[in-house]
């Protein structure tokens, strides 16, 4: 029999039991859609995290002073004051694999204008700061390197701080504002990052030059870190080696001492955070998974009812000359339609059903090609599977009892 | 010398149930010629259906050897004899056996699927051609619940017809079907006889063998007598002959 009239044959078999068809494609159905929904969540947050660190600048490197002992006891590295400005100079005097360096500065406190007030961070570096941090311009101005030389009371607002600070919408350039007692002037406004992948509030911030935070807020020489760029991001590992290199000769740590600072890449927290993301995708998956082979035996359940009713038909298309193996082709190719018909609808209905998440939901989702590939190879490979065993049985009955059934 | 369809010799058919071996045919010997309307006899258990079986080319004899139109069948594989079946064998079944839910015409259709010689177009027209043979011309596009049990029987017996077998192979093809339908079949039965059809008829009824030209009666899994027909009863005849039912 040729393939178009068993598929031909398969689908009328199939009209006669719409219901019970679509009852058996629904576990297909609903095991695929769950498939590509749940690789499509576990994907776009993966997604999302990539791309939101990447917006943090993803060759960025950040080196922090270690942890220290003092009297025996170890401190929190944050309240070990070992970098220095001279660092900066060595680094960007030494570096071959940074771009851009910048000291940083950091203070939290509260930003005053008129009767409002706002909780914030103020933070600052110098002129290559902005780019470190991939920070870009509303409106206004940057400020300059003779700025940050003269330790100028200038700054440059978040979305949010402006948004607090001057709710009722007036331009804030030109306004000074007053961090704790310090007055600064405002000189520009900085373009909306929105919230970071660890729920941090990116506009919730005040950028100054470090010598100003350093100066007139803080009163240390010491620095809380130093940002750097490496020049692309597969040299960031390089790059955390030559830093490394250079900072231990300028604190004159001697082969036997730990390094009191440590340097962290954007790329090493990409990867653990993604990593994460992945096992969520591979438990998600896995889930889904099941379902479809649920959906599988779902079918085979159905086909060998199939076989047992239409006993009587596969005797009769024996005894006028049907072989074993077309009354084999008939019942698999009808098991295949099932799942492959269910494993269309089911693509259909899990991009419907991500879009719909995303949109409803918020949530970020990514329909990768290969998910799609994927879920309808497993369930074409499940028809087959499933759909054999009934479809043998079928073939191997003894047409003589086969005509005889009741 | 007429052509030989059938010629069995000595064959046995044995079955084991468990330690016990049941012995359905006991050695059987005839000859069928092309053209023949031969009826097969016997009361039950007298190796009939086992006969019939083996004929069908559905099941082998254990000993002895069966040729049909010429080949030898009792040494081919399973697959091989679909085909013998498909070609040569045109069966007709006591219940009929036809596809539910299925038009006349694609039942008839049916045995054409399995022959890869014909192509769409010959099997509708081959089809339609055996659908008229048996006078249902009209119904094409009628299910079998749409059709009386001899209007069903006959699209059974066009569909035995349309890959135009050796022989015609009716299992009680009338035991389903009250007297003056029956008399219908058989009067149609011998009117593709007339055309030159070889027809092998397996039943109970005398009644029934009066209208073929030979009887093989079997008992206890021999053949008992083997006879010409001297007057073979004409089933138009017999038809015309019933009185006129009035009741429906």
């Amino acid at each position: 029999m040729s393939i178009f009239n068993l598929i031909r044959l398969a689908l009328l078999a199939l009209q006669r039991n719409k219901l019970r068809a679509f009852l058996t494609m629904l576990g297909i159905i609903i095991g695929v859609a769950a498939v590509i929904a749940m690789v499509a969540i576990g994907e776009g947050s993966k997604e999302s995290i990539q791309s939101q660190l990447g917006n943090m600048g993803s060759n960025m490197i950040t080196i922090m002073p270690a942890s220290n002992v003092a009297g025996g006891a170890r401190l929190e590295g944050s309240s070990v004051q070992t970098l220095r400005v001279t660092d900066v100079e060595a680094l960007q005097k030494q570096a071959t694999l940074l771009s851009a360096v910048s000291p940083v500065s950091s203070s939290r406190g509260q930003s005053i204008s008129g009767a409002l007030n706002w909780p914030t961070q103020l933070q600052g570096g110098n002129t290559d700061y902005f780019d470190i941090r991939k920070l870009t311009l509303q409106d206004g101005i940057l400020y300059s390197e003779s700025d940050v030389a003269a330790a100028a009371k200038v700054c440059l607002l978040g979305k949010t701080v402006v948004d607090n600070l001057f709710p009722s919408g007036e331009n804030p350039i030109g306004k000074v504002i007053r961090f704790n007692k310090i007055p600064l002037q405002v000189i520009g406004t900085l373009a909306p990052k929105g919230v970071s992948s660890f729920g941090q509030d990116q506009d919730d911030i005040i950028v100054a030059p470090y010598t100003t935070i350093q100066k007139r807020v803080l009163a240390s020489i010491y620095l809380q870190n130093i940002q750097a760029s490496a020049i692309n991001e597969e040299s960031s590992e390089a790059a955390v080696d030559q830093i490394t290199a250079i900072l231990r000769s300028t604190h004159r740590l001697r082969a036997s001492d730990e390094n009191d600072f440590q340097v962290r890449t954007m790329a090493e927290l990409i990867k653990t955070l993604s990593s994460t993301s992945s096992l969520l995708t591979v438990l998600l998956t896995a889930i889904a998974g099941i379902s479809l082979v649920i959906g599988g035996i779902g079918i085979m359940n159905i086909m060998y009812v199939s076989v047992t009713e239409r006993t009587r038909e596969i005797g009769l298309r024996m005894s006028i000359g049907a072989r074993g193996i077309d009354i084999l082709l008939q019942f698999l190719v009808e098991a295949i339609i099932i799942s492959i018909t269910g494993g269309i609808i089911g693509v259909v209905l899990g991009v419907t059903t991500s879009t719909l998440i995303n949109v409803l939901l918020g949530w970020p989702t990514l329909v990768s090609e290969s998910s799609i590939i994927l879920s309808f190879l497993v369930c074409a490979f499940t028809g087959v599977f499933f759909g054999y065993y009934p479809a043998q049985k079928a073939s191997r009955l003894d047409p003589i009892e086969a005509l005889r059934y009741e | 010398m007429t052509k030989k369809i059938l010629e069995i010799d000595d064959i046995k058919r044995e079955f084991h149930m468990g330690t016990e071996v049941v012995r359905a045919l006991k050695g059987i010997h005839f000859t069928v010629d092309a053209g023949e309307f031969v009826t097969i006899m016997g009361s039950s258990g007298s190796g009939k259906t086992t006969l019939l079986n083996i004929l069908g080319c559905l099941d082998k004899p254990t000993s002895g050897t069966y040729m049909l139109d010429g080949t030898n069948v009792g040494n081919q594989s399973r697959n091989e004899l679909a085909k013998v079946r498909n070609l040569k064998i045109g069966f007709v079944f006591q219940a009929y056996n036809l596809l539910p839910r299925t038009s006349a015409l694609e039942n008839v259709e049916l045995p054409l699927f399995y022959n890869k010689a014909i192509n769409t177009h010959q099997r509708r027209e081959r089809a339609i051609k055996a659908l008229e043979a048996v006078k249902l011309a009209e119904r094409l596009d009628h299910t079998p619940s749409q059709l009386s049990g001899g209007q069903q029987q006959r699209v059974a017996i066009a569909r035995a017809l349309v890959n135009e077998p050796v022989m015609i192979l009716a299992d009680e093809a009338t035991g389903n079907l009250d007297t003056r339908t029956s008399y219908e079949i058989m009067a149609l039965m011998q009117e593709l006889n007339q055309q030159g059809k070889t027809i092998v008829f397996v039943t109970h009824e005398p009644d029934i063998a009066a209208f073929s030209s030979r009887t093989i009666m079997l008992r206890d899994g021999r053949v008992q007598k083997d006879y010409l027909n001297e007057n073979v009863r004409s089933a138009k005849e017999a038809l015309a002959a019933l009185p006129v039912s009035d009741d429906y």
